[in-house]
C-alpha cells in the first residue's frame, strides 16, 4: 500500500468518526432528558396567599418541581399522588425536599383554589400561580412545554396540554433529572433517598 | 418469592377490599368502576372501569350518561413527544375477545359539570352506551384523592 493510500483510509476514518460523533449529538439533543448538562431553572411565582417565592429560597432543600392545572381529573392527580406516597415514605428526610405545584393555567387555577386542591393530595406541596409572563418564563426555564389549547367542548372553552414530567432540582439548584410521567412513586422515593 | 411477598403487602394495604361492581349484557362485562373524590363541583370528576368483550364481534363504547354530571364525555389522555393531552374521542374500540380499561394516563370519563360533590366511599350510578350491546348501568364507587385503582375480592 502506498503512503498516499494510507492518507486516504485514515482520513477516511477520521470523517467517519467525526460523522459518528456528530450524529451522537444530534441525537442527545433530540433525547429527551439532558441528564449531563446541568442548568440551574429559575421561577418568581406567588404561592396562594400572594407572596412570590423564589429559587433562591429553596436552596439546601431537593425540588421535585411538576408543571400542571388544577382542572386536569387524570395526569394530575396521578403524578401528585406519586409526590403524596413519596413524601409520606420519606419520613425523617422529608423536610429536605419539596415538592412544588407550578400552574400553567395560573389564573383560572388562582380562581379555583390552588391551595385547596394541592393539599388534598400532601399538605407539604406547594403551589404557585404567577401571572402568564411569569409561568411562561418559568416553564422556559425549565426547558418544559405547555400550551393551551381552544376546545369547545372543554371546561370554559379550552385545555392543557403540557409536559407531564416530575423534575428534579438538587440543592444547589442544578436540575438533576426528570421522572417520566407514570414512574412508580417506590422508584421515585429510592432515587431521593439514595441522594440524601 | 419476591412477588409472594409483594402480593401480602398489597393485601395487607388494601383497604377494606369488596367485591367490585360488575355488570353483562350480551358479551360485554364492565367491571371496577371508580371515580376520585372531588373537591366540591367546579372542577371535572373522572370515571375509571373496565370492559371485557367475550362475544364474537367487535363493539365500542360509544357514550357515558350519569345524573353525577352535566357533561360527561369519553376523554383519552395522550402523551406524544413528552407532551400530555386530552382529546375528546367518539368512541372507545372494544375489540371481540379484548379487555379494554378506562385508566389513569389513558382513556377516562371526564365528568365535567359536577352536579354535586363525589365524595369517598359513596357511589353513584353511570349508564354505559355500546354500539351493540346497547346500554349498561353501574354504580360507581368514589375512591380516595390518592387511589389508584379498587381494591377487589375477586381480582378480576
Ligand atoms: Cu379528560
Amino acid at each position: 500500500m502506498s503512503l498516499r493510500k494510507v492518507q486516504i483510509v485514515l482520513w477516511a476514518a477520521v470523517a467517519v468518526a467525526l460523522l459518528g460523533y456528530l450524529g451522537l449529538t444530534i441525537k442527545a439533543r433530540d433525547g429527551e432528558p439532558v441528564t449531563d448538562a446541568t442548568f440551574q431553572p429559575v421561577f418568581a411565582l406567588a404561592d396562594a396567599e400572594g407572596r412570590t417565592r423564589t429559587v433562591e429560597e429553596f436552596r439546601g432543600q431537593y425540588l421535585l418541581v411538576f408543571f400542571g392545572f388544577t382542572n386536569c381529573p387524570d395526569v394530575c392527580p396521578t403524578t401528585l399522588s406519586e409526590v403524596a406516597q413519596v413524601m409520606d415514605d420519606l419520613g425523617g428526610d422529608a423536610a429536605r425536599v419539596q415538592p412544588l405545584f407550578i400552574s400553567i393555567d395560573p389564573e383560572r387555577d388562582r380562581r379555583l383554589g390552588l391551595a385547596e386542591f394541592t393539599t388534598a393530595f400532601h399538605p407539604s406541596i406547594l403551589g404557585l400561580a404567577g401571572t402568564v409572563q411569569e409561568t411562561r418564563a418559568a416553564a422556559e426555564s425549565f426547558k418544559i412545554f405547555f400550551e393551551r389549547n381552544d376546545d369547545a367542548a372543554a371546561p370554559d372553552g379550552y385545555s392543557m396540554s403540557h409536559s407531564p414530567a416530575l423534575y428534579l432540582i438538587g440543592p444547589e439548584g442544578n436540575w438533576i433529572k426528570q421522572f417520566t410521567y407514570g414512574t412508580p412513586a417506590a422508584e421515585i422515593l429510592a432515587d431521593l433517598e439514595s441522594r440524601l | 418469592m419476591k412477588t409472594l411477598i409483594l402480593a401480602f403487602v398489597l393485601l395487607g394495604a388494601a383497604p377494606a377490599a369488596f367485591a367490585c361492581e360488575s355488570v353483562s349484557v350480551g358479551g360485554i362485562t364492565v367491571q371496577q368502576p371508580w371515580s376520585r373524590v372531588s373537591i366540591g363541583t367546579q372542577r371535572p370528576g373522572v370515571l375509571y372501569l373496565t370492559i371485557r368483550n367475550d362475544g364474537p364481534a367487535d363493539d365500542a363504547l360509544t357514550a357515558v350518561s350519569t345524573p353525577a354530571a352535566e357533561t360527561p364525555m369519553l376523554h383519552e389522555t395522550v402523551v406524544s413527544d413528552g407532551i400530555a393531552s386530552m382529546p375528546h374521542v367518539m368512541q372507545v374500540p372494544v375489540p371481540a375477545g379484548e379487555t379494554v380499561e378506562l385508566r389513569p394516563g389513558g382513556y377516562h370519563g371526564m365528568l365535567m359539570g359536577l352536579t354535586g360533590p363525589l365524595e369517598e366511599g359513596a357511589t353513584f350510578p353511570v349508564t354505559l352506551t355500546f354500539a351493540t350491546a346497547g346500554e349498561i348501568t353501574i354504580p360507581v364507587q368514589v375512591l380516595s384523592m390518592r387511589a389508584e385503582g379498587p381494591e377487589c375480592d375477586d381480582g378480576q
